[in-house]
């Protein structure tokens, strides 16, 4: 706001009085909703076989996509297949990085879009919306019959966890859409080259750093600005440590949960990598993308992300690269063997209350479940998504997905996936706080336990 | 023309700016005076009145507390450097020149140095929070810490976090606030100064007034109107430096960090807002800001006044 005032020009003292109210008025007016009329006509067509939610045949369907790393082709793609049931229907995209801005007016003014993938850095909180009552009870498509084979309920061609992980406050209101698994990740070219194996324990994983580090790279960099990250790999080592009971007890947001050996094991490895002077110089103010490129210069050995790290760095991978994926090393004592991995489905999409067109955005969504809608997802966005077998084998997977489908494969049972995250926005914020500070050293893991107690207790009283 | 008539007149050009004044801010205002008494989540219309009980949370909120203190920081630091560096420069462009046969003139190729200063105005700060990127990028990579490796000021195992630095951040954020703000005024107090009619200079020059002298006994004194307009507008940059912190700066949702060591007031705010669902604190936290802008630049126009010096 400062540079736009400044180019008013030279405006004189008489001026310069009213001219203060206006920055702040840029401020505020951020607050100001449209007093929201919200009259619309939802429309609704006879429910059939072929028709569960009752489309109206003739009503214009809106979506609003999130164009991150995924693009937003396989969105048209969707469309397409949407139109092509209802070749009446108008649909319109909308394909955005910053959700909030668009969404936000929507929302308030009461005329929301159908299908909304509410994703990316500017997405609005899953449970602030709920809380603000504005999701579609999504029940009812998990219960229609999959366009695949209607003897089967959608319900039933789900990954698992997929419905857990949408629901909040007691409600299927959000279907995760993209399955993602996630650990370490390093390149294979760099390890065969080396004569270097994976490590399955932190002790191996320690002790390797050191050889890494005598071969001139750094053995660990991580997104230092956005400390999602490190937090993920934190709070996975503790939850392989502690077992899932530590993980649910983690999501009712019990505080004591920071006292148990699990996360202390957990935080005190991680602390490990700064004492042995392992990260990579800069990591901790890098962006994800510079760091992850960085490691893709093979400047550093391993990086944790998420599956999407792939197609988020397709551009800069060497084509020799090898990505290849592993879970978090095993402490000693671990309740969950080493191949158990965090593994879910992320990707938000949401149909909202005040929607217009609500049977229709339930049926884009099943449309999305489909077979065509996985292979469309899997061709042009290179992810699973969770429609259980939804790829059949003549679609061609680069080599991080492929260790990610192996990975999957080895865990079997041993999916993990919290759900804070999604419930308690603010644990987060804070964790991530003090994650960065131990990554720069400048508090110890005790200090880190007490400040995450702290921030439980404190999202505890929020929500 | 009759006194009447010239009412309608006036009118007629007033009244699309005041409604559109009042309809674009001052609505909102009151709007946002309301929602501050709200537990509001700013995604649907449901809310519920909770009386002072946003101001007094605010109050004991150590988070707001450091974003204040860091917002007042600003406002010490930011006008004092840009508006003594501007001064400087222009002097130097307009009258700092050898004084020969020619008279009062500036530095050679004064012409040019004004375009270059000037230039960092035009960038858009989308643009410069690209541009800071690479500068503080926290490796060998970045401009800075580049510079300081080749040096060898430096480790280039141990570079300078620079924006991740807790001590360091919010200095940062100011050296970027200084360096795109120096060159308007430095074009503000050029065309003041070049308004000031040159035999004033020769008389000062003429009784053996050295450049020093003259800047602080000549200059600055008839530049008083625009450097106090200059010191507002600078008062009122510092208490937002949003764009740049939230863009610049680590930290989930709308930067700030580390762990709030950058944090100012609209990011908390926005941070609140948007993020964390809590519009209605986030509301009680914009009357605050406005009340503290109001009464800052209040402050500043009273303590700046002066006589006006004719010429």
């Amino acid at each position: 706001m400062g540079t736009e005032f400044n180019r008013r020009g030279a405006i004189k003292r008489a001026l310069a009085i009213g001219a203060v109210a206006i920055p702040s008025a840029s401020l505020l007016s951020a607050c100001a909703s449209s007093g929201g009329s919200s009259s619309s006509s939802p429309s609704k067509g006879a429910t059939s076989k072929d028709n569960p939610f009752g489309v109206d045949k003739n009503a214009e369907l809106d979506v609003l996509i999130f164009k991150g790393g995924f693009g937003d082709d396989y969105a048209k793609r969707f469309e397409k297949l949407y139109s092509k049931e209802y070749p009446k229907a108008k649909v319109s995209h909308n394909a955005t990085q910053n959700i909030t801005g668009v969404l936000q007016p929507r929302l308030n003014g009461g005329t929301p879009p159908d299908v909304v993938d509410d994703s990316g850095n500017a997405q609005i909180k899953l449970d602030v919306l709920q809380k603000a009552d504005q999701l579609t009870d999504l029940t009812p498509l998990l219960d229609a019959p999959s366009i695949d084979d209607p003897s089967k309920k959608v319900r039933d061609t789900l990954m698992p966890g997929t419905v857990e992980l949408g629901t909040i406050g007691g409600k299927f209101v959000t279907l995760q859409y993209v399955y993602t698994v996630f650990g370490l990740w390093y390149s294979g070219k760099l390890f065969k080259q080396h004569g270097w194996t994976a490590p399955k324990t932190w002790a191996d994983f320690i002790s390797m750093g050191a050889e890494i580090k005598k071969a001139g790279i750094s053995p660990f960099a991580h997104q230092g600005k956005y400390p999602y990250y490190i937090n993920v790999a934190i709070v996975d080592m503790a939850i392989k440590h502690g077992g899932l009971d530590w993980m649910n007890r983690l999501d009712q947001l019990d505080e004591t949960v920071w006292d148990d050996d699990a996360a202390k094991e957990a935080i005190n490895a991680i602390y490990q990598i700064v004492q042995k002077n392992y990260l990579l110089p800069g990591t901790n103010g890098m962006t994800h993308i510079e760091s992850q490129t960085a490691w893709n210069q093979y400047k550093a050995a391993f990086i944790p992300c998420g599956a999407w790290l792939e197609n988020e760095q397709l551009k800069a991978t060497p084509s020799d690269f090898e990505m290849t994926f592993m879970p978090m090393p095993s402490l000693p004592g671990d309740k969950l063997p080493f191949e158990a991995i965090r593994g879910g489905a992320n990707e938000p999409f949401i149909v909202p209350k005040k929607a217009r067109n609500v049977p229709g955005g339930l049926e884009f969504m099943r449309n999305m479940l489909s077979k065509a809608g996985a292979t469309a997802f899997a061709q042009s966005a290179n992810s699973l998504t969770v429609v259980k077998d939804g790829i059949g084998d003549d679609v061609p997977l680069r080599p991080g997905t492929k260790s990610t489908v192996t990975a999957l494969k080895a865990a079997g049972a041993n999916v993990f996936n919290p759900t804070y995250l999604q419930t308690a926005s603010s644990l987060d914020v804070d964790m991530g706080n003090a994650s960065a500070e131990l990554m720069a050293n400048r508090i110890k893991p005790e200090e880190w336990l007490k400040r995450c107690k702290t921030a439980t207790v404190k999202a505890k009283s929020n929500s | 023309m009759r006194r009447n008539s010239k009412y309608p007149f006036i009118v007629g050009f007033l009244i699309v700016p005041v409604v559109l004044y009042a309809l674009l801010v001052l609505w909102p205002y009151i709007q946002t005076i309301g929602y501050s008494f709200t537990d509001w989540s700013g995604e649907s219309q449901k809310m519920n009145f909770v009386g002072f009980k946003n101001y007094t949370t605010l109050f004991s909120d150590s988070v707001f507390r450091e974003a204040l203190w860091h917002n007042v920081l600003l406002l010490i630091f930011l006008p004092v450097i840009t508006i003594l560096l501007a001064l400087f420069f222009a002097f130097l462009l307009n009258v700092g020149g050898r004084g020969g046969t020619a008279g009062v003139q500036g530095v050679r190729g004064s012409a040019f140095y004004k375009v270059v200063f000037f230039f960092p105005q035009v960038l858009s700060v989308a643009i410069l929070s690209v541009l800071f990127e690479a500068v503080y990028r926290s490796d060998g990579g970045g401009l800075l810490n580049g510079i300081l490796i080749k040096l060898h000021l430096e480790n280039a195992n141990n570079p300078i976090e620079w924006l991740s630095d807790p001590q360091l951040v919010l200095w940062c954020i100011l050296a970027i606030l200084v360096w795109s703000g120096v060159g308007f005024y430095l074009v503000l107090f050029s065309a003041a100064m070049q308004s000031i009619p040159k035999d004033i200079y020769e008389a000062a020059l003429l009784d053996g007034a050295g450049r020093g002298q003259t800047f602080f006994k000549v200059t600055v004194p008839l530049l008083w109107d625009s450097i106090q307009t200059a010191w507002v507008y600078l008062a009122i940059a510092a208490m937002d430096a949003f764009a740049l912190v939230s863009s610049l700066t680590p930290g989930v949702s709308y930067g700030g960090g580390p762990d709030h060591h950058s944090e100012v007031l609209s990011t908390y705010l926005m941070r609140n807002f948007l993020y964390a669902g809590k519009s209605g604190y986030a509301c009680a936290m914009g009357v605050i800001i406005l009340l503290l802008t109001l009464i800052l630049s209040i402050v500043t126009l009273r303590v700046t006044r002066r006589e006006r010096i004719e010429y």
